[in-house]
């Protein structure tokens, strides 16, 4: 058996150096397709559930006693889709940012294996970020998709509902990726995040009521959280519920700064990680 | 080396140093490789082989010194010096939920190389790894010695020009060390500038054109694996072994007989030109050796010479 090599000639440095993120983004995305039939039954059974117990359930109920008008003149499951669109957004993510970048770094080592390609380490936290937010888009138009088939949106609606869960999306996963490639070892972290940071930020970012009715002391939780702004927005571009003066702004910059904030703390870490 | 000053080293260290915080794991080393040669870096566990591997790679930054590979810096050429690199870790780092042929082409895709090329590709380096029945196995389900050899594979999927390989045949089986030994020679007849780590002395000897010594971040000697055999052992060894408790005692007995005397935890060694004639002398001495035998001097007694401890403990 010989081996026909012709050494240094059968790669092109030019393209080798360029596209890396895409190359990385290539390789999840096809390890992902292994599993799809799980992602999508997940994308597809979450949505439904909720569609069942909120809008049958809880909706039924809010949209009875408010004379058939819902929350702020939009039917009760009108009112929660936002929340839920971003809720998905942000659980998309959280999968690709978290257990990757474990795997990356600490568990299988892969990403120091692509690191000694041509393949650089801003590309590879590129490459992550693009897989989370294909995942995030991907479980958010299952998503839309099931609303609109329950006619639980309007079509006009769709637009702006993906655009705000996907803002939300990359704000959350840059911060996510910021700290988890932080991490030296898993201490359980995801499940402490899981438990107390994603549980309780649904719960408390005006997601099945307006923040407003919260006792003020508990709304700075809301005002900290990236689905209450995402939410505010999807309302507001959704169905015009009305923003307060400049809030409009505030909450697009608001996630516009967490997602490049995020990106800053990444790009040095992902570098310094893999350069010791 | 005389036939050096025309040759083009490919890889040019000089007081190339790494530390970790306060910890120098390798100080300040000197060397060149040139296109074409075996290079191999030998040495014991935390020698600063590894760490030197991963500075070649162009991965870990130096602290300080001057490094350069194929006439580029690693600090900021990264990515266009490692497409011309194959890299076997000392860890096997493969993407254990992949396919065994997954593994390969993906790292392919990595360096831009198109899917139609690696078709082929892969299938050659597959029957070069003698992987091929396990083409289809997840990467996890493979025998520690055939993850090794799938990730000796993974590091020529690019054709490189320089082939880095730290302990490559850490866990493989004898008789895949000499098939790949053969190999690895293959790929160097065709022009591919090898540098190797390694803690076994027979394969620094029959792989590598030139070696360093190192042992704790330091170069200890540089050659040739003759020219150090030569330059730092006798021709010959005899090995005597009378019992734990009892070598000490002997070796005394023993100081004058031959040029020089190791005395270790298990054994006595004795350097000499003449290994038959000094072991009769012994013999005839009225000393009983548990076990006896001469052997031809190896890296290993250079390395004992150099640093008064043995390679593999
Ligand atoms: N990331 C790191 N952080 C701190 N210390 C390190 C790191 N990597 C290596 N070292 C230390 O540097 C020294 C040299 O390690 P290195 O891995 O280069 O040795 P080696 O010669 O490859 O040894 P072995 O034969 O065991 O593989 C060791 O003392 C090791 O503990
Ligand atoms: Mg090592």
């Amino acid at each position: 058996m010989s081996l026909e090599f012709k050494p240094g000639s059968a790669v092109d440095p030019k393209r080798a150096v360029r596209f890396g993120a895409w190359r990385v983004a290539e390789y999840r995305f096809y390890a992902m397709s292994k599993w799809m039939t799980s992602v999508i039954v997940f994308g597809f059974g979450n949505p439904i559930l909720y569609l069942i117990s909120v809008g049958l359930g809880v909706g039924a109920l809010v949209d009875a006693n408010t004379g058939g008008g819902g929350i702020l003149g939009v039917p009760y499951i009108q009112f929660v889709a936002p929340a839920l669109l971003a809720s998905a957004a942000i659980q998309g993510v959280m999968d690709e940012v978290t257990f990757p970048t474990m795997d990356g770094f600490v568990w299988d080592k892969v990403f120091f294996a692509i690191n000694a390609t041509s393949v650089s380490a801003t590309q590879i936290a590129n490459g992550v970020m693009i897989v989370a937010l294909g995942r995030g888009l991907f479980t958010t138009v299952l998503y839309l998709g099931v609303l609109l088939a329950f006619g639980a949106v309007p079509l006009t609606s769709v637009l702006p509902l993906l655009f705000t869960s996907m803002l939300a999306g990359w704000g959350w996963a840059s911060v996510m990726l910021a700290i988890t490639a932080r991490l030296e070892r898993d201490d359980g972290y995801f499940a402490i995040i899981g438990r107390f940071v994603i549980a309780p930020m649904f719960l408390f970012s005006g997601t099945f009521y307006p923040l407003e009715q919260m006792p003020l002391f508990l709304q700075p939780l809301g005002w900290i959280s990236p689905l209450w702004h995402s939410v505010q927005l999807g309302r507001h571009l959704s169905y015009g519920m009305e923003l307060a003066d400049g809030m409009l702004l505030v909450h697009l910059a608001y996630l516009a700064i967490m997602g490049m904030v995020g990106m800053r703390f990444v790009y040095p870490k992902f570098k310094e990680r893999l350069s010791r | 080396m005389s036939k050096s000053v025309e040759r083009e080293a490919v890889i040019r260290a000089r007081s190339l140093t790494k530390k970790y915080k306060d910890f120098v794991a390798v100080d300040g080393i000197d060397f060149d490789v040139y296109r074409g040669e075996s290079f191999g870096l030998l040495g014991p566990n935390g020698a600063g082989k590894s760490t030197t591997m991963k500075m070649i790679t162009s991965v870990s930054q130096r602290t300080s010194g001057e490094l350069t590979i194929l006439g580029k810096e690693p600090n900021n050429q990264g990515p266009e010096i490692r497409a011309h690199l194959g890299v076997v870790p000392q860890k096997d780092m493969l993407d254990r939920e992949l396919k065994v042929w997954e593994n390969l082409v993906t790292y392919g895709r990595y360096f831009g190389l198109p899917r139609k090329w690696l078709k082929t590709k892969v299938e050659e380096l597959l029957e070069f790894a003698q992987l091929t029945e396990k083409r289809n196995e997840k990467a996890d389900d493979l025998s520690g010695g055939m993850q090794r050899r799938l990730a000796i594979a993974r590091g020529l999927i690019n054709e490189p020009e320089i082939l880095l390989l730290d302990e490559p045949t850490t866990g493989l089986d004898p008789q895949a060390r000499h098939i790949l030994w053969d190999r690895l020679f293959r790929l160097k007849e065709q022009g591919v500038t090898l540098v190797l780590t390694t803690h076994y002395m027979d394969e620094a000897e029959q792989l590598c054109d030139r070696i360093i010594v190192m042992d704790k971040g330091k170069i200890m000697a540089e050659g040739s694996p003759a020219e150090l055999i030569r330059k730092y052992s006798s021709k010959e060894v005899v090995e005597l072994r009378f019992g734990t408790d009892k070598n000490e005692g002997v070796a005394k007995q023993l100081e004058g007989k031959s040029e020089r005397i190791e005395l270790l935890p298990d054994r006595i060694l004795l350097y000499t030109d003449k290994g038959e004639a000094l072991l009769t002398s012994i013999l005839d001495s009225g000393l009983h050796p548990v076990t006896s035998l001469v052997r031809r001097s190896s890296l290993e007694d250079v390395f004992l010479r150099l640093t008064g401890r043995t390679l593999v403990d």
